[in-house]
């Protein structure tokens, strides 16, 4: 694995002071995250450390009850409705599921974002969709609906969907989740060339050390709603932090408890 | 006691705000319906709103008339009933146009409705929901009210009062069967009495009430379809609720307007 650098100076996305809390548990507690253009940025993370809701605040998803979070220099939750429609076309989504619409065909899915948001013809818009769907390997699966075809084929429709407007960012939440090993290595590589060819900025949240390590410039590593760790692949696999290595190595022993109950076992049986 | 008010206080509030959660979501759908289209913010999807007219109005068709022709036969035999002892038999004809038109079509076509349609529009907006389909549209800046609201809003407002209208000669015909048939009054004499019966503002009155609550029974779906929380319990959940609060909202509304057309119309 060859060292990459961040690729530019330009922050596209920009957390500052991040929190949030559900039912007043706090789930993230004072985030601070930059993001540069062009780059791939893994944020990783056991199940519950709140990177999910990372993203899901970050895209507007949730409301933050403290910071703010720019993407592109502007705040979704304080543009309004035109201002907010504006910037969404410059980012996209790949959902955990996909989340094809279901009463559309895979290419009505993809064709969409095209004929809501472009002028263009019917018969560019057809040629784009084919595009689109042959990037992810799919172009002769346009005429089936989201129910006829398996949920890795989902998932590589929704990322051809999300390629639709060609957007500066896209966001994945679990990319590899649930795909058989060549899928997610298809996935590994698209998320790749897209950043090395097209200079998308990638935001990519997953616990698989494997395809992290491969595909990031640039890891962050939360832990109960805090960054503990952020660097290149390299520094953050010979890092020190004893969450970090216990994390990326899956070692059952260390710093991050299995158990998460805040009971003492023996008084909660004795209770 | 100061709980029980307090209880009483907290229901009312919940109710107002339901009520206008409803309003908000009707007037959004009625913005983009009108103004949105014309200051370009998105046109009114066609396609999908004639798919939601068909699956609203065609394909409920069929349970429509088969439950309003029955409605027809025991309205009669009802009216019959108490008409015999007066020795006005012939009056069923009358007293069944009119309640069919003024009350029954309308009425029933709606509770149809809710069963029929409003559970089906709030499972699938739920389901869209819980498997993050609505958050993609937010999030590729396609409004899910004009998207998603507005053809079933839209639908409903189209065809409801046509279907009524044909419910409401089937349950007059439901009606017609019975006099003819089994009560022995003559065809020509049946008809003319109805017809002598109706006047132009039961027709229009029935097709209004038919309007409110096809409305009522579109808005409260979505409503109920958005709010779904919690995977596929919550849609279960949802969907009752769905149908439940529309025959409260159907009748509450019905009760309104037919005081208000018996005092002003």
């Amino acid at each position: 694995m060859t060292t990459r650098k961040k690729k530019t100076d330009e922050v596209v996305v920009d957390v500052n002071d991040l929190h949030v809390t559900y039912d007043g548990r706090p789930i993230l507690a004072g985030i601070q995250l930059k993001v540069f253009r062009g780059e791939i940025l893994v944020i990783m993370g056991g199940s519950g450390c709140g990177k999910s809701t990372l993203l899901r605040t970050i895209i507007g998803a949730e409301t933050p009850s403290r910071g703010a979070v720019k993407i592109l220099g502007r705040d979704l939750l304080v543009l309004d409705e035109d201002g907010r429609n504006e910037l969404r076309k410059r980012f996209a989504i790949l959902f955990q599921s996909g989340a094809l619409y279901n009463s559309m065909s895979v290419g009505e899915n993809v064709a969409l974002p095209l004929r809501e948001h472009t002028d263009l013809d019917d018969e560019i818009i057809r040629i784009m969709v084919k595009m689109k769907l042959e990037l992810v390997g799919l172009r002769d699966f346009e005429a089936l609906m989201p129910a006829q075809i398996s949920g890795g084929m989902k998932k590589r429709v929704g990322l051809a969907r999300a390629l639709a407007l060609d957007p500066e960012i896209i966001f994945y939440d679990e990319p590899g989740a649930g795909l058989d090993p060549i899928v997610a290595g298809v996935i590994d590589k698209l998320i790749m060339d897209l950043s090395g060819k097209l200079g998308v900025t990638s935001i990519v949240v997953t616990h698989e050390m494997g395809s992290a390590f491969r595909i990031a410039d640039r890891m962050v590593m939360l832990y109960e709603g805090h960054v503990v760790a952020e660097g290149t692949p390299q520094e953050i696999r010979a890092s020190s932090n004893p969450l970090v290595r216990q994390f990326i190595h899956g070692e059952p022993d260390g710093p991050i408890p299995l158990r998460r109950s805040k009971v003492d076992y023996e008084e909660d049986l004795l209770a | 006691m100061k709980t029980l008010l307090r209880l009483l206080g907290m229901s009312v509030l919940d109710f107002l705000g339901y009520v206008g959660g409803l309003a908000l979501l009707f007037v959004d759908g009625l913005w983009w319906m009108t103004i949105g289209p014309f200051r370009n913010k998105g046109r009114i999807r066609r396609g999908e709103t004639f798919y939601q007219m068909e699956h609203l109005g065609v394909r409920s068709f069929g349970i429509v008339s088969l439950v309003i022709f029955f409605v027809g036969i025991i309205l009669a035999f009802q009216m019959a009933y108490v008409l015999k002892s007066l020795g006005v038999t012939v009056y069923v004809a009358n007293i069944t146009g009119v309640a069919m038109t003024r009350e029954m079509a309308p009425l029933l076509v709606a509770m149809v409705m809710t069963g029929f349609s409003g559970a089906a529009i709030t499972a699938e907006i739920g389901t869209m929901v819980v498997s993050e389909e609505v958050l993609a549209l937010e999030t590729s800046a396609l409004n899910p009210i004009r998207f998603l609201v507005v053809p079933r809003v839209m639908a409903a407002m189209l065809i409801m009062p046509f279907v009524t209208l044909i419910a409401t000669y089937i349950g007059i015909f439901g009606g017609f069967f019975v006099g003819n048939v089994l009560l022995g009054i003559e065809a020509e004499k049946y008809i003319h009495r109805t017809l002598d019966a109706l006047k132009y503002r039961d027709v229009v009155t029935g097709l209004l009430k038919a309007e409110a609550f096809g409305i009522l029974v579109a808005v409260i779906a979505c409503h109920e379809g958005f709010r779904v929380t919690g995977g596929a319990e919550g849609v279960g959940r949802a969907t009752t609720n769905s149908v439940v609060r529309s025959i409260i909202a159907i009748i509450i509304c019905d009760m309104l307007f037919t005081a208000f057309f018996f005092y002003f119309l």
